[in-house]
């Protein structure tokens, strides 16, 4: 009945953690908001405050000088005077020019996403399907072209595509009139597409890798012809790859600029060249901060309707 | 424990030479490489049979059953459906359906969704769909349940939305791939119990395939012992446990004693065996296959051997050996008593506890004699 002879706990084990965790204790941090807190600082250093600034700018309006916007505060004989622009919003929506800009960067990055599906979910399937020992070596192929620069990519896509181009030289061999392709739309979805078609079929591949091959036989079994298999089963359970590789494209294509810039013609209007030039051209730094944030607000948008799809998604397959 | 139909004689029609089988499966192989899968079975299943495919893992069972299903295609040999031929049919156009080990329960869709499947399949009109899908929701017992998805299923549920989904097209040949693997142990019980019914209430020809030999012996009609890809035996559960045809079925197949012996009167009414690690002979009460002086098998259940202090007489000098008794597991019901022979041999032997509490049982250390009927045991020669 004694409890005398119960002995004391060991002590506990001195690692050297202990010591840094007492020292952030002490002026009440905690390993975990230090975790939170890095990534934290940085997105606010190098993401909001300097949007915040592009936001800013975008309440001016263009003057000659250094900087050449007039400034949001200004103090004249202790009065301080905070000074709001909005002409330059209002301009985006009085002015053809950026809407329809806005309107075909959205085609256009809608088509080339469209486009870029329709090549990659194949491919993604090829690779998810391919026997192990090549599955590795597929995906490496897809990665490859990323060793080298984008831009030179791009450069090399008019040697293929220009007059006297692989294309149209290959084309005369059989007497076919060298046909017009560089400086034209089409260009640009060939740009778009091959440089953004690894970032759709990534997320699709490793959403395809993971389709239980007896739910496909269950369907079989079941009297679905392939096609049917592939409409019911397959396809609706790849909607997460789908919108996630749609996203990966569609985002940064709207706001593209080096594409279209090499390989588009002065009929292709798009959103990231018109800002461009009111930057370096005009030299009109509100108002191109102000098509920044339009665009910013244009592609957050759907990104959001995305994530809300593809939060129903998962949350229908969330514990299977 | 689940309970076996009660056929009588003329519902057994693998006895009836002239009967026609409804799968016949003819000298199928399958090859995977340099791998043999299956190799040369021949099978034959007859209607509203509860078939089991019995054996360990690689014994090419799953594969067979694959190939019955249409996924896999026979290297050679042929599989025969109600008289038709569908080696080459592609699994969505033959009349089988399956229930896959796993489920394969599709996750997007329903439980009301997951058993309209392959009705939608085929055309059905959408209040036809309606009504057979409220009837196999009754039938499984999950009417209340037909919204929800799979993943807000238990895995009993899951099973049985499983089957329904497998049953839905009413299919003439129902094939079921471990099909209470995944159950624990006593659902696994009542499940049994509900599977033969099922088969029963609706005729349909079941073949099963396991690896849990209790399972086969309490669902089937008739067991396919299956080892290395080859047919052991075909028989039903009682032929299967008693009567094995190999050492490979009689080891399988519960627990076994086997010694083995050598032949010293062979007679058309009876075989002697010499058997050294028994320490006695062995009088079998029958003729059997054999020549004199050839070296055999003999192996005896646990439950068929009798202990007792003192010696039993025998007539024929045979079939009594002693031991000293080294373990005994009490289980309740019965105990089971590992005795070791002069010859250092191990035998188990299992005695049913029908006294309660028996203050004289036999003990530990105890020197025993054991003893068999002249039939009791099999003579094996492979």
């Amino acid at each position: 009945m004694s409890s005398f002879d119960t002995e004391a706990p060991p002590p506990r084990p001195r690692r050297p953690w202990t010591v840094v965790e007492r020292g952030l204790a002490a002026v009440g941090l905690s390993g975990k908001a230090l975790v939170i807190a890095a990534p934290a600082i940085w997105l606010t250093v190098f993401f909001l405050v300097p949007l915040l600034v592009v936001f800013g700018i975008s309440l001016t309006v263009k003057q000659f000088g250094r900087p050449p916007y007039t400034p949001l505060l200004t103090n004249e004989d202790g009065t301080v005077q905070l000074t709001l622009h909005l002409n330059n919003y209002i301009r985006l929506f009085t002015d053809g020019l950026y809407i329809s800009a806005y309107l075909s960067s959205i085609k256009i990055a809608f088509i080339s996403t469209v486009i870029a599906l329709c090549i990659g979910y194949p491919m993604a399937y090829a690779i998810a399907r391919a026997p192990d020992q090549w599955r590795n070596i597929l995906l490496m192929l897809v990665i490859l072209p990323f060793w080298t620069s984008f831009l030179l990519r791009v450069y090399a896509l008019t040697g293929f595509m220009r007059g006297n181009g692989v294309i149209n030289n290959f084309l005369g061999l059989f007497g076919i009139e060298p046909l017009v392709m560089m400086q034209t739309d089409f260009a640009v979805y060939v740009g778009i597409v091959y440089s953004y078609l690894p970032f759709m079929i990534l997320p699709l591949y490793t959403n395809l890798v993971k389709l239980d091959g007896a739910l496909l036989e269950a369907s079989a079994d079941l009297g679905a012809r392939p096609l049917r298999t592939f409409l019911t089963i397959t396809l609706p359970l790849s909607m997460p790859g789908i919108i996630a590789g749609s996203m990966l494209v569609f985002i940064p294509a709207i706001g593209e600029y080096v594409i279209p810039a090499l390989l588009g013609g002065p009929s292709t209007l798009m959103i990231g060249r018109v800002l461009w030039d009111e930057f370096f051209a005009n030299t009109n730094w509100p108002r191109a901060s102000a098509v920044a944030v339009a665009m910013l607000v244009v592609v957050v948008i759907p990104i959001m309707l995305l994530q809300k799809a593809q939060d129903a998604v998962q949350d229908r397959e969330r514990a299977k | 424990m689940a309970k076996k139909p009660q056929l009588a004689i003329d519902t057994r029609p693998w006895r009836d030479p002239d009967a026609k089988p409804f799968v016949r499966i003819k000298n199928v192989t399958k090859r995977f490489g340099d791998v043999y899968a299956v190799s040369d079975v021949s099978l034959d299943i007859y209607k509203s049979e509860l078939f089991c495919l019995l054996g360990g893992s690689g014994s090419g069972k799953s594969t067979l059953l694959r190939m019955l299903a249409g996924f896999e295609q026979p290297t050679s040999g042929s599989i025969e459906i109600d008289g038709q031929d569908m080696t080459e049919v592609a699994p969505y156009n033959r009349p089988v359906n399956m229930m896959f080990q796993s489920y394969a329960l599709f996750p997007h869709m329903n439980v009301e969704q997951n058993i309209a499947y392959g009705l939608k399949r085929d055309h059905l009109p959408p209040a036809e769909i309606n009504n057979r899908v409220a009837e196999l929701l009754s039938l499984v017992k999950l009417q209340d349940y037909g919204k929800r998805r799979p993943h807000q299923l238990s895995g009993g549920q899951r099973q049985r939305v499983a089957l329904a989904r497998a049953l839905a097209k009413r299919p003439k040949l129902l094939l079921l791939d471990e099909p209470l693997g995944a159950l624990d142990k006593k659902l696994r019980e009542e499940t049994q119990f509900e599977l033969v019914k099922i088969q029963e209430t609706l005729g349909v020809t079941f073949i099963v395939v396991t690896h849990d030999q209790e399972e086969a012996m309490s669902l089937a009609t008739r067991i396919g012992v299956m080892n290395s890809g080859e047919i052991a035996m075909i028989g039903e559960p009682t032929d299967i446990y008693e009567f094995p045809n190999s050492k490979f079925v009689a080891g399988f197949i519960g627990s076994v004693n086997m010694v083995e012996g050598i032949v010293i009167e062979d007679e058309p009414d009876h075989v002697r065996i010499r058997s050294g690690e028994l320490g006695c002979d062995i009088f079998v009460g029958h003729g059997v296959d054999c020549a004199p002086d050839q070296i055999l098998w003999w192996a005896i259940r646990p439950e068929k051997i009798t202990l007792s202090r003192d010696k039993p007489e025998n007539a024929e000098d045979a079939n009594v050996t002693q031991g000293i008794v080294e373990e005994i597991g009490y289980l309740g019901d019965m105990s089971v008593y590992q005795v070791r022979l002069e010859s250092g041999k191990h035998i188990r032997v299992t005695q049913t506890n029908t006294v309660r509490g028996n203050p004289d049982s036999i003990t530990w250390d105890e020197q025993v004699y054991l003893s068999w009927d002249d039939n009791a045991g099999s003579v094996l020669t492979v």
